[in-house]
């Protein structure tokens, strides 16, 4: 089940109610129920469905990395020749520095690379460490790479669902 | 905000709570018990965490292309002379999601997010055309998922 905007009406109401946060009182079920006018077992079970058809990824704590004290973030790149990169990449997401690993189509001559992963790290000297480390265990020491670290984070915050 | 003071708990709270939330009548009661405290203690902590900024929300993350939105990853190569003026015409964008500026000659990367997948094409024509720059489309042809935790 895939649930296209004009979706059901209800499930977009709940997905909304719920975009920024869970309430934290005993029932929040019962509680974002009552907002809406459905009972906390609908609540419940829309929130099941919406999970099982993929819609809702994860359903839990989102972490500040950066309030955490991970200050460096660096975006990582590879060019990975195509035959190779869905194994390195399932190598590369297994590691627990490693917290997005997508892959993403190369724009030549612009932008080369075709796997993007990001790693955080308190400093730079950390992340830089990890990336080594993280070529090494994945084999992929011969392939072109580079780190992008953010400087400046000018706008962040969740997907809006109207 | 510079590394807040966490204890053990609040570690084993962010490391269980990542992995998911139950779906039940009391959900924070059931979350307490599988962390060994009382769900007054966890709700407490909750809020705390939130209050500082560790946690950025506590609910649900959803997938752009399952809810029928469209979702990409921009790129773009700004002269510095123009940097702010540049991040301030792409932010006014509501569908502008993230914006980052890294070090790299693509310099400005930002991810945007739309109720439909044809927006996406529309909202990148809008930002090249105000800014007169090439704005590089990036959108994602597959996740690997990794086995979630943090090291909180």
């Amino acid at each position: 089940m895939v649930l296209k905007a004009g979706g059901e009406a209800r499930d977009r109401a709940l997905i909304r109610a719920i975009q920024n946060g869970l309430p934290l009182t005993r029932r929040p079920y019962a509680r974002i129920g009552l907002e809406l006018g459905m009972s906390e077992a609908e609540v419940i079970e829309r929130i099941r469905r919406l999970q099982a058809a993929g819609a809702i990824k994860r359903f839990g704590v989102v972490v500040n990395h950066r309030a955490l004290g991970f200050r460096a973030n660096g975006m990582v790149v590879w060019d990975i020749p195509d035959d190779r990169v869905d194994a390195a990449a399932r190598r590369l997401a297994d590691m627990d520095c490693v917290t997005l690993c997508y892959r993403r189509p190369r724009r030549p001559p612009r932008w080369n690379y075709n796997l993007f992963t990001m790693v955080h790290g308190r400093d730079e000297r950390t992340v830089r460490e990890r990336i080594e480390r993280m070529a090494r265990e994945a084999d992929l020491e011969d392939v072109p790479r580079e780190v992008l670290f953010s400087r400046r984070c000018f706008k962040q915050r969740g997907a809006r669902y109207a | 905000m510079i590394g807040p003071e966490l204890d053990a708990l609040d570690r084993r709270i962010i490391n269980r709570l990542q992995e998911g939330f139950p779906l039940c009548e009391h959900p924070y009661r059931a979350a307490a018990e599988g962390l060994g405290i009382d769900e007054a203690t966890l709700i407490a902590r909750l809020e705390r965490l939130l209050e500082a900024g560790v946690l950025s929300r506590f609910g649900p993350l959803y997938n752009a292309e399952a809810m029928g939105g469209g979702l990409t990853l921009c790129a773009m190569q700004v002269p510095e002379a123009r940097f702010d003026e540049v991040v301030e015409q792409v932010n006014r964008h509501p569908e502008v999601a993230h914006n980052y500026a890294r070090d790299h000659a693509l310099n400005l990367w930002f991810v945007v997010a739309t109720e439909r997948p044809d927006q996406v094409a529309e909202v990148i024509g809008r930002i090249e055309a105000e800014t007169g720059l090439a704005v590089l489309d990036l959108p994602k042809l597959r996740e690997f998922h990794l086995s979630l935790r943090f090291e909180a």
